[in-house]
């Protein structure tokens, strides 16, 4: 593995492709795009929602075949039950999101200008809680894993539709585009160390995905049994590169979750999925 | 345990296609847990299947199968409405049914 | 008499093996199946042993034998491999890694119309062959692929 990281550090240290000056997060998503389109002239645009799977037939077949029926399908059924569960005054989940929870999930992250914070689609779950006298879940575990496998399940199909607008939004999406670009950890890598720079080669024998259509399909069960959710995976992330990970929930994953999933804007969403 | 499995059988051509899916965590018996000690081996050993009651699958299973064990099989000669059914026991003797209707 | 329960009347003369089986749970008496567990070939560490066990020794190598598997492995925990048998008269067929710790994986026995395929997902330790083993007419056939598993990087 050493001898990879430094094959790759040194080509990050002799310069990279630099994704050009960015007006506003349209231009950075239009850019990204280019970039990818650069490295990848194969993948269209709608496949990079499989990521690593997209530049690999032998990978894809094995995702295919899970996908068929798949090994989490029982698991998936504990988060319908949840979702559907009335709580102890008699209303469910679905009272407390637009169209009874069809077709939501790609409006979220959002930006909240009255809290003035990003609120995501875990937020909205554990407001709902709130709202109706129920306890909490905690942020990246396994229950809100399961619950939101299902939730998000109900958004299958639409397109992830992140929105930016006004300058307090701007700024949390631009915090969390910094923190994607800040190195971090003591193998000093950057998300866009990899996943930009390094998109299409190994780490081992992982291939790493390019971030556009990254953030669209989260929960997932890794292993086909193992539930992560999108700030569980950044932990491992970070864990990875020898940082200190951040708490789910923390404003650092919102901003990011935010940045990250606007810039899979456009692509179809599909919850949950099988991964490696 | 009837809601640990999961099932579904359609007609590909004039054979039926059958797939199965068990909640199980299939325990090899060789992994430790968080306090360093071995998990003892628990996995379905013997799963047998029928098709309006006659049998059509006997087998034996070792821990090889993978967590969530899922089978498919195919059998020539059923129809829709035709009923297929699971019969499963693990190590420690649970046992695990299910059945479904040829779609 | 069925081959599974052949092979294991041919293995039961090991009293001392089966009452092991039954200290450790690895058998249950009692259970409502036509044959006891084989556990000397589930158990057996060497695949040419776990094979004979089964009632597969002396097979022959068969092109007709098509197995379905990855080239590299996503995770050696869930390895999706399908086996068919076009060899006229198939009654059985087993599957086994070469290199796991108990090479034997799963035995089937094919009646009333069911076809000799089977789907399923399996667990490897680490590169390996995967070898399908099947019985047509009272022979013995077999047939395999090399599957490689290897270990991340950071893919969680």
């Amino acid at each position: 593995m050493k001898r990879k990281l430094t094959f790759i550090m040194a080509g990050l240290l002799l310069g990279c492709a630099s994704t050009g000056p960015a007006k506003g997060p349209e231009e950075d998503r239009n850019a990204m795009i280019k970039h990818y389109q650069q490295i990848f002239p194969d993948i269209k645009f709608e496949n990079y929602i499989y990521g690593a799977l997209a530049m690999n037939p032998d990978a894809k077949n094995q995702y295919d075949s899970f996908m068929e029926f798949p090994s989490y399908s029982i698991d998936l059924e504990k988060g319908k039950r949840m979702w559907e569960s009335p709580f102890k005054n008699g209303k469910q989940f679905s009272s407390c999101f637009p169209n009874g929870g069809k077709n939501v999930a790609g409006n979220y992250p959002y930006f909240d200008n009255a809290v003035k914070r990003v609120v995501t689609f875990e937020n909205a779950i554990n407001a709902c809680l709130k709202a109706n006298g129920e306890q909490e879940l905690k942020y990246g575990e396994k229950e809100m894993g399961l619950l939101t496998a299902y939730a998000r399940s109900l958004s299958d199909g639409m397109n992830v539709n992140v929105k930016v607008e006004g300058s307090a939004a701007l700024a949390a999406y631009e915090k969390g585009k910094a923190y994607y670009a800040t190195r971090n950890g003591q193998l000093n890598f950057s998300c866009k160390s990899c996943h930009v720079q390094a998109a299409g080669k190994f780490i081992r024998s992982d291939q790493l995905s390019m971030m556009i259509g990254q953030a669209s399909h989260w929960p997932e069960f890794r292993g086909g049994t193992d539930i992560v959710t999108l700030q569980g995976r950044f932990k491992q992330c970070e864990k990875n590169v020898r940082a200190k990970p951040k708490e789910a929930d923390s404003e650092e994953y919102n901003n990011l979750e935010y940045y990250l999933t606007y810039m899979s804007n456009g692509l179809p969403m599909q919850t949950p999925v099988f991964r490696k | 345990m009837a809601d640990a499995m999961k099932m579904r059988a359609t007609m590909e051509g004039n054979v039926v296609d059958v797939k199965v899916l068990i909640q199980h965590p299939m325990d090899t018996g060789l992994m430790k847990d968080k306090n360093d000690k071995l998990i003892p081996a628990f996995f379905i050993n013997q799963v047998v299947a029928t098709l309006n009651g006659k049998t059509v699958l006997e087998s034996q299973w070792g821990v090889g199968i993978a967590k969530n064990p899922f089978i498919g099989f195919r059998i020539k000669g059923g129809k829709p409405g035709d009923k297929v059914g699971i019969n499963a026991v693990d190590n420690l003797g649970t046992k695990y049914d299910g059945e479904v209707v040829v779609a | 008499m069925n081959q599974l329960r052949r092979a294991f009347l041919k293995n039961a003369g090991a009293v001392g093996t089966f009452a092991i089986a039954i200290a450790t749970g690895l058998f249950k008496p009692g259970a409502a199946f036509a044959a006891a567990w084989n556990n000397l070939a589930f158990t057996a560490k060497d695949p040419a042993e776990a094979m004979k066990n089964a009632g597969y020794g002396g097979a022959t190598e068969s092109s007709d034998i098509v197995i379905k598997a990855p080239d590299i492995a996503e995770n050696g925990a869930v390895v999706p491999v399908t086996a068919t048998s076009n060899i006229p008269g198939t009654t059985s067929m087993a599957i086994f890694v070469e290199k796991n710790p108990a090479p034997m994986i799963a035995d089937f026995e094919f009646s009333n119309g069911a076809e000799p395929y089977i789907s399923t997902r399996i667990k490897m330790a680490k590169t390996s062959i995967v070898r399908v083993t099947v019985k047509a007419g009272g022979k013995n056939y077999t047939s395999s692929r090399e599957v490689k598993v290897t270990i991340g990087g950071c893919g969680g």
